[in-house]
This record gives C-alpha cells, structure tokens and sequence, in this order.
C-alpha cells in the first residue's frame, strides 16, 4: 500500500447502480491484456552493447507509451459517447470544492431539460451518488477502494451498466487534482472545481490539470464577505496555466452564477447534436 | 499521487509484453511537461513491484525537457513544467515535446 495516499494495486472498482435498487461487484482484474501499439513499434530484439562493462543478457527494446492502453479505451469510450449523441464531462476537484453539490444543483435545476446520468467516483460510500439521487437522474457509483483515480477501463465497464437515452453523462472524478489529469477517461471535456475557501494560487500549483480543463467553476462566492480571497489574483493565475480556460463564478447554495454555466453546457449538447446531424 | 498510477501501468505494460520473465532493469523516458516527479515514481515503482515480475529491478529515468512554441511571436523555448511565459509576455504555449512517458526498454534476466 502506497504509504502518502493509501493507494495499493488492487483496484477493483464496485459498480452499483442505484437507481435499479441493484449493486453488482466486478471484481476481475481491471487491466485487459490485447494490446495495439498505436505510437511504439511493434518489435523485441537483443542488443549487444560496446564499452568494457558486461554486456546485458538479454536486452528487449519496447519503445510502449506508458498510457497507450489507457488512451486506447478513452477512445472507445469517445465512440460510445459518439454512438450515443451525448456530451460526457469529466469533473474534478479537491474534496470539499463543491462538486457534489454543484451537481446536485444542477441535475434537479435542468431535470426537465436534460436527460442525464452521473458516474460517481469515491474512495468509499455511496452518499455522494444518493444525494445527487435525490433529483431523480440515473447515478452509478465507481468506488476505486485505495486507487486514487478514475481510469478509462473503469468508464467503460460503467458504460454498459447505464441506460441509453442521455444527452449528458457527467463523470465525478475522485476529490484530487493530481491523479486524474493524466488519465483521459474518452469525455470530451474537463471541468475543474474550484472554491473561494482555497487558496487564490491553486491554479499554479496544479497546472497540469487546469490546462487540460476547458472550464473552472469558481464556487461559493456567497462566501465571499466573509474572507480575503483576491477573486482576479485566482482568475489572472488560471488564466496564465490555461489563456483559453472558460470561468465561472458561482455558488451552488444560493445559485447565483449558475444560469451562465448551464447555458455553456447546453450550448455545447446542441453543438454536439449539429454534428452528429450533419453526419 | 498519479506517479503511482503510472508505476502501476508501467509493470502492467512490461508484464503484458513479455509474460512472467524476471526484469532487472526499466529505462523509462519522462517528459517534464507531464508534471510527474522521478523520485516520487522511483519511490512508486519499488512499491508497486513487490511481488511483481518488476521486484527488485533498477529504474533509469530519462528526462526529456519540454519544448514549447508562443502561439503568439512563434518564439521557441524550453520548459521544466508544464506552464511558462515567452519572452513577450504571453503564457499561450503550443508544447512541442516534452510530454513523453515511455517504456523505452528493459533488461530480463
């Protein structure tokens, strides 16, 4: 077990779905062993080495991209979200951002305009997944146990558990901002969350996953009277990891903000339908 | 932590290429666009390898800096992480390399 954040090796992801009252544990191994190298070559030969030190018995050049397999199935999933005409976003944050209640907003603000369905990803519980429940879309919970991110594999087992019909599948990333940047899970877009109770430079300190996110809901803004959070400093330090990232200012309690993020999402639903229309 | 997420695809990768041969040594080649930090894969890898094909197998890092183009004056420069300012005072940078995370090859023994 990995002593800084718990994580061990064996993941086996819980797929429960809540809204069909059944939980079904898959617990095979969750890496699939066909490969297809898309970048590396596809070879293995000994090398003899020159110089005075012992040659290498038996030297096997690989030349594997280390997230090829990740990536193959992200593009499998891409597919499966093509197939099905629906926009799949990928939410992360750290734990206590908003995200779940953010969510939760806004599936039972849009219910009558979107058909949409939630993986939840947790360490453990359910209770992220039974609060957005509450507002009647179709949630799935992917629980890691000690793995520290969602992977593309896991996704795509989610897939075949959820209905067909949604024009939107949102993905709760696991509370971290570190682990889920560089697994592409197939989405087409990242969103961070962010929150006015963290530090104004959080986008400097994970730059990795601010610019590979499209949008950054800054949340909480309700509590804005109460502390000495620069709004522009955090916006300026985003905006310099990420010049082209969308912002949003918001509060998922009072629901000030909210309207301008909902009509993004539904600006991008409709943009995805002229596309698969025109095909 | 995703050096650990990484060290755990490292084996795999190795493991589904070459069956149950013992490793003595991994060359990986690590962008420093991707963020991850050597030593806390070095430390990730040793961990995860227990009981693996991997246990016990040195890990060479090779690091390859990023290189980076401003969208705005096309100016080329290098980087160590994945975001920076050109000369010109513009942070929008198309990353030409340096992003890599790649088994390059490995030794059985």
């Amino acid at each position: 077990m990995c002593e800084i954040c718990g994580c061990s090796s064996d993941l086996t992801p819980v797929v429960e779905n809540l809204i069909q009252q059944e939980s079904k544990h898959t617990h095979s191994h969750p890496h699939s062993h066909d490969h297809e190298h898309g970048h590396g070559h596809d070879h293995s030969h000994v090398h003899e080495q020159d110089g005075a030190r012992e040659k290498p018995p038996n030297r096997i050049v690989l030349e594997q991209r280390v997230l090829a397999r990740n990536e193959k199935i992200a593009g499998k999933n891409r597919a499966s979200f093509a197939e099905r005409g629906c926009l799949a976003v990928n939410v992360l944050g750290t734990p206590g951002a908003g995200k779940t209640t953010l969510l939760a907003r806004a599936m039972a603000d849009q219910k009558e305009h979107w058909s949409a369905a939630v993986i939840e990803g947790d360490q453990a519980t359910s209770r992220d997944a039974e609060l957005i429940a509450q507002s009647g879309c179709e949630v799935l919970t992917l629980n890691t146990g000690k793995g520290c991110h969602l992977d593309a594999s896991m996704i795509e087992r989610a897939l075949a558990e959820l209905r067909k019909e949604h024009s939107l599948i949102v993905v709760e990333n696991v509370g971290n901002l570190i682990c889920p940047a560089l697994f592409d899970l197939g989405e087409h877009f990242k969103i961070v969350v962010g929150s006015v109770t963290e530090g104004e430079d959080k986008p400097i300190k994970y730059p990795y996953i601010f610019r590979s996110a499209s949008v950054f809901l800054l949340n909480k803004i309700d509590l804005l009277p109460h502390l000495d959070f620069d709004v522009d400093q955090c916006l300026a330090f985003a905006r310099e990891v990420n010049p082209n990232i969308e912002i949003f200012q918001l509060s998922a309690k009072t629901g000030e903000g909210l309207e301008p993020w909902y009509d993004w999402l539904n600006a991008r639903m409709t943009e995805l339908k002229r596309v698969s229309n025109a095909e | 932590m995703h050096e650990l997420g990484i060290a755990l695809e490292v084996i795999e990768s190795i493991e589904s290429r070459i069956g149950d041969q013992r490793v003595r040594l991994v060359v990986l080649e690590v962008g420093l666009l991707t963020a991850v930090l050597p030593d806390a894969l070095r430390f990730c890898f040793d961990l995860a390898s227990e009981g693996q094909l991997t246990e016990g197998a040195e890990l060479k890092i090779i690091e390859v800096p990023g290189r980076v183009r401003c969208v705005d004056c096309r100016n080329e420069f290098s980087l160590d992480r994945p975001f920076g300012r050109c000369s010109c005072g513009r942070t929008d940078l198309e990353w030409l390399s340096g992003e890599e995370l790649t088994i390059k090859e490995i030794e059985v023994v």
